[in-house]
């Protein structure tokens, strides 16, 4: 890999961001109105806030970079610059790597806003892991993005690459426990659950938020999230290719 | 000398439909070799077999002594493609930054090749605001920029006004003159007689491939549409 190409690459996504300001604003503001959302939801209810919105200020990032990234993603496929690219000396490692590097810049930047929100202003408790939160939502961001670059060679249009979102995301979110406590779920949720990434990365902030220890099941959930990041990465990998029909 | 591109039983399937049966050909060093031909007669799928980017059914494509694609070739071969590969989000020398630093090539180079393609007064307009052939000039600076020694380029003069089309093509001798392999494909014959050689295709078959002076002489033809259209014709009597 170059590590010149890589950042040429990471330094090119985020000015492609930078010149959509409404995106970025969309980026950084809705997941603050959503949490004083939820905020407000459970007014009465701080425990029940308390359970939901720390896992939430994870979660964020993983959808947004998933969207993001399969939309870019899709866009560089069906304009050209893929094949363009691929005939110069850039590498696909340096392709992945660069996009990694830009989408985790910026959801340090979106899971930093609100977390200032969830942690200062709505009380949210994480003990001395609030930095932990923070690093798992970026790791949680840049698993989307891997989910959104695999899932772009499958989507002919942008219409397809939304439509993943609901497809790909959401079933995630429904079984990682976040709703229902996995122990709660009929026997064969429970097995399809265990076989999702997000169920680890939920159960990483979950501990993160109530256990200050962080033990050894908080270290076997980041390494299967960063695992399935890897593999996600290694698949998308795949799609990119320089010969095509 | 060795030619620059050599093509042996080239042999393309795209979508079920054979797009080239088989076809032998070669381009010489230095000179700027027209790959003529209707829409849809293959010239795109000879083109990215040139650059590595098509899957091949069989047969064999070199570039400079080496296989079509291999890695030692992509700082040696430049590649526009024929629907411009430019970001649209992106002003002209942001995108050429990019490109820059993706083949390695001096920043100052950017500014060299903006000048180069006359887009001096849109270098930080957006490419997505640009007129298509403002769009396709950006496009070709881009493969421009490492000075690469075979530049392969796929309908670049499309809808560009009579001018500038004059400028490009003036510029591609120039390229040759300093020593650049080109090969250039388009659909309209005019373009023909701008080339130094010739290759006529159709059908994904390969009708001639000579000077513009030598088709005229062989048709007997007084231009190179008419030349191109006696050929189809002789070619389907014989």
């Amino acid at each position: 890999m170059s590590l010149s190409r890589t950042l040429a690459t990471a330094a090119r996504v985020i000015g492609q961001l930078r010149r959509d300001p409404r995106t970025v604003a969309l980026l950084l503001v809705v997941p603050c109105v959503l949490i004083l959302l939820v905020d407000q939801l459970f007014a009465g209810r701080k425990q029940v806030f308390q359970q939901v919105g720390v896992p939430m200020l994870g979660l964020f990032p993983l959808i947004s970079m998933f969207l993001v990234t399969s939309i870019t993603m899709l866009r560089e496929r069906t304009s050209g610059t893929l094949e363009r690219l691929l005939t110069t000396p850039l590498r696909k490692l340096d392709l992945l790597l660069g996009y990694g590097i830009a989408f985790a810049l910026v959801a340090v930047v979106q899971a930093t806003i609100v977390s200032i929100v969830g942690f200062g202003l709505l009380d949210l408790q994480a003990g001395n892991s609030k930095a932990v939160v923070v690093l798992l939502a970026v790791a949680n961001a840049v698993l989307g993005m891997a989910f959104g670059l695999f899932v772009s060679a499958f989507a002919r249009t942008e219409f397809q690459a939304v439509q993943f979102m609901p497809a790909f995301v959401l079933p995630q979110i429904l079984l990682c426990g976040l709703f229902v406590a996995r122990d709660q779920m009929a026997d064969w949720l429970q097995w399809v659950s265990a076989a999702l990434p997000l169920t680890y990365s939920f159960d990483a902030l979950d501990r993160a938020a109530h256990d200050a220890s962080l033990g050894g099941r908080f270290w076997a959930d980041v390494g299967v999230t960063l695992g399935a990041t890897a593999l996600a990465l290694g698949l998308g990998a795949a799609t990119l290719r320089r010969r095509t029909p | 000398m060795d030619a620059a591109i050599a093509i042996r039983e080239l042999r393309v399937v795209r979508g079920g439909t054979l797009v080239l049966p088989g076809i032998s050909v070669s381009v010489e060093r230095g000179l700027v070799t027209g790959l003529l031909g209707p829409s849809g007669s293959g010239k795109s799928t000879l083109i990215r077999a040139v650059v590595g980017v098509q899957i091949v059914e069989g047969g064999e494509v070199s570039v400079l002594g080496l296989p079509a694609g291999a890695a030692e070739l992509r700082s040696r071969v430049g590649y526009v493609t024929q629907t411009p590969a430019v970001y649209a989000d992106l002003s002209v020398r942001e995108n050429l930054t990019y490109f820059a630093r993706v083949l390695s090539a001096p920043q100052a180079r950017v500014a060299e090749v903006i000048d180069r393609v006359d887009l001096g007064g849109e270098a930080n307009r957006l490419v997505g605001r640009l007129s298509g052939g403002q769009r396709a000039r950006v496009s070709l600076a881009t493969a421009l920029l490492n000075e690469p020694e075979v530049l392969v380029l796929d309908e670049p003069t499309v809808g560009l006004d009579p001018v500038l089309r004059r400028d490009l093509w003036d510029f591609f001798h120039e390229l040759a003159d300093g020593g650049t392999t080109l090969l250039v494909s388009s659909h309209v014959m005019d373009e023909a007689a701008r080339c130094d050689r010739l290759l006529l295709l159709r059908e994904g078959r390969i009708l001639a491939a000579l000077t513009p002076d030598a088709l005229l002489e062989r048709t007997h033809a007084t231009d190179l549409d008419g030349a191109f259209l006696r050929l189809i014709e002789g070619g389907e009597a014989a």
